[in-house]
């Protein structure tokens, strides 16, 4: 169990061997009294997370990535109004009400944080990863985002600006890669292959032809 | 409420450490709190505006060294008491004790898909037109309220520009303590990194938050 992250670095020396352990007796002592009471339903507990493991997730923002990147006029109706463009592929509701699409270029890039929370498009990223929900990134982003960046790879030229978009209110942001180069031709299914999650939230760029091949 | 949550900038917390290929769950019981949390909430006897209050109100050190999941769970168990649905004696229990309070709804499976669909929009309408326009120069609040509020600290006291009005949206500076709704309008206001961070600021760099109209006067 003691490999398994959580929010931190290793380094934290919290993972002691019951923690999972205290949690599972928590948890399930919530849900029991919850049952009993008849105020939860245990099958919509199932039905929710079935939702998130299979239906809603970084493919559907892909979708709406290589869509934008093939069908200019959507591109600018994502622009001008995400939450409508969005929709339109079917990719609606909870932590998705109220969307934004910030489109990198060759002079910005951009990145999205929740400093306060874990506020992140759920509707078109599913749920966020440990890390996004994590001090160590919720504290860093907005001051050192190139440092942030380099651990996940990432080295930006120096004159390339950075945008970080903090999600204070209920806004929530999608980050639109550049296109890559060589992908002339491409239909949309092949260019939602080289769409990754983190090039939505911007601590990645979309993959080139080369790296799925 | 300047509390453990308020990160932004913040030192010391160590590296991010990215899992590759992250699982979308690391165990069981975050499933069921996943669903727990999300059922309970369509009880609709607390706000989302509520539900981050109770979590940011978690003692610092819990909330600096738990999981999200667990942060959640934590909190959950804190509005169930606070709104009478579970005591703590049943929580140490890990039975029922008293029926207790009834919800408004039970979100059953049927209900499932419809209610994850629709979500919970927070746009309302204002009738006073924006004062703020885009273009123009801003001053962020200085502020330091015990309750709730969604000005980060790092954005306090600071000159921005207005990027964009937002639409008008439920302020949750009241909504997460039962104060109602009350909308306002809402702007995107970008601050340059060095009117933040002074010294040493990345000079490429701009961040820019969601602002509520009475964070804002105008610069």
């Amino acid at each position: 169990m003691s490999e398994h992250h959580h929010g931190h670095g290793d380094d934290h020396g919290h993972h002691h061997d019951n923690h999972l352990t205290d949690m599972e007796a928590r948890v399930k002592a919530l849900e029991t009294v919850l049952t009993e009471k008849g105020l939860i339903d245990p099958a919509a507990i199932d039905a929710i997370v079935d939702a998130y493991e299979t239906k809603v997730g970084p493919r559907n923002g892909a979708r709406v990535v290589a869509k934008a990147w093939s069908d200019p006029g959507f591109a600018d109706w994502l622009k001008r109004d995400a939450t409508a463009a969005i929709a339109s592929l079917g990719f609606t509701g909870r932590q998705g009400e109220h969307m934004r699409a910030v489109f990198n270029t060759s002079e910005t890039h951009n990145l999205i944080v929740c400093t306060l929370c874990s506020c992140y498009p759920w509707a078109v990223l599913g749920l966020p990863p440990v890390w996004y929900k994590a001090p160590p990134y919720r504290s860093r982003a907005v001051i050192d985002p190139r440092g942030v960046l380099a651990e996940f790879g990432l080295e930006l030229s120096a004159e390339k600006k950075v945008r970080v978009w903090d999600s204070t209110a209920e806004l929530r942001y999608l980050v639109v890669p550049e296109r890559p180069e060589g992908t002339d031709g491409f239909g949309e299914d092949a260019l939602a292959e080289l769409v990754t999650r983190d090039s939505m939230i911007g601590t990645g760029l979309a993959l080139s032809p080369e790296d799925v091949r | 409420m300047n509390g453990p949550h308020d990160l932004g900038g913040q030192h010391g917390m160590g590296p991010i450490a990215p899992e590759r290929n992250e699982p979308i769950f690391h165990a069981e019981w975050e499933k069921r709190a996943l669903g727990i949390t999300l059922s309970c909430g369509a009880f609709g006897a607390w706000t989302l505006d509520e539900s981050r209050h109770a979590r940011e109100s978690l003692a610092p050190a819990t909330y600096l060294s738990a999981s999200y999941y667990e942060i959640w769970t934590r909190a959950l168990e804190t509005l169930l008491k606070r709104h009478g649905f579970v005591t703590q004696a049943e929580l140490d229990a890990g039975h029922m004790l008293d029926k207790g309070r009834e919800p408004k709804r039970v979100l059953t499976a049927d209900m499932v898909a419809g209610v994850l669909a629709k979500g919970g929009p927070c746009d309302r309408p204002v009738e006073a037109p924006p004062r703020i326009a885009a273009g123009d120069s801003v001053r962020t609040k200085n502020f330091n309220p015990e309750s709730h509020t969604r000005l980060p600290r790092y954005a306090r006291a600071r000159t921005g520009m207005v990027e964009a009005v937002q639409g008008s949206f439920v302020f949750p500076d009241d909504n997460a303590h039962g104060k109602g709704e009350n909308p306002q309008w809402l702007y995107m206001v970008v601050f340059d990194a060095g009117e933040i961070w002074g010294e040493g600021a990345d000079p490429t760099l701009t961040v820019s938050i969601d602002a509520w109209e009475s964070y804002l006067e105008h610069a």
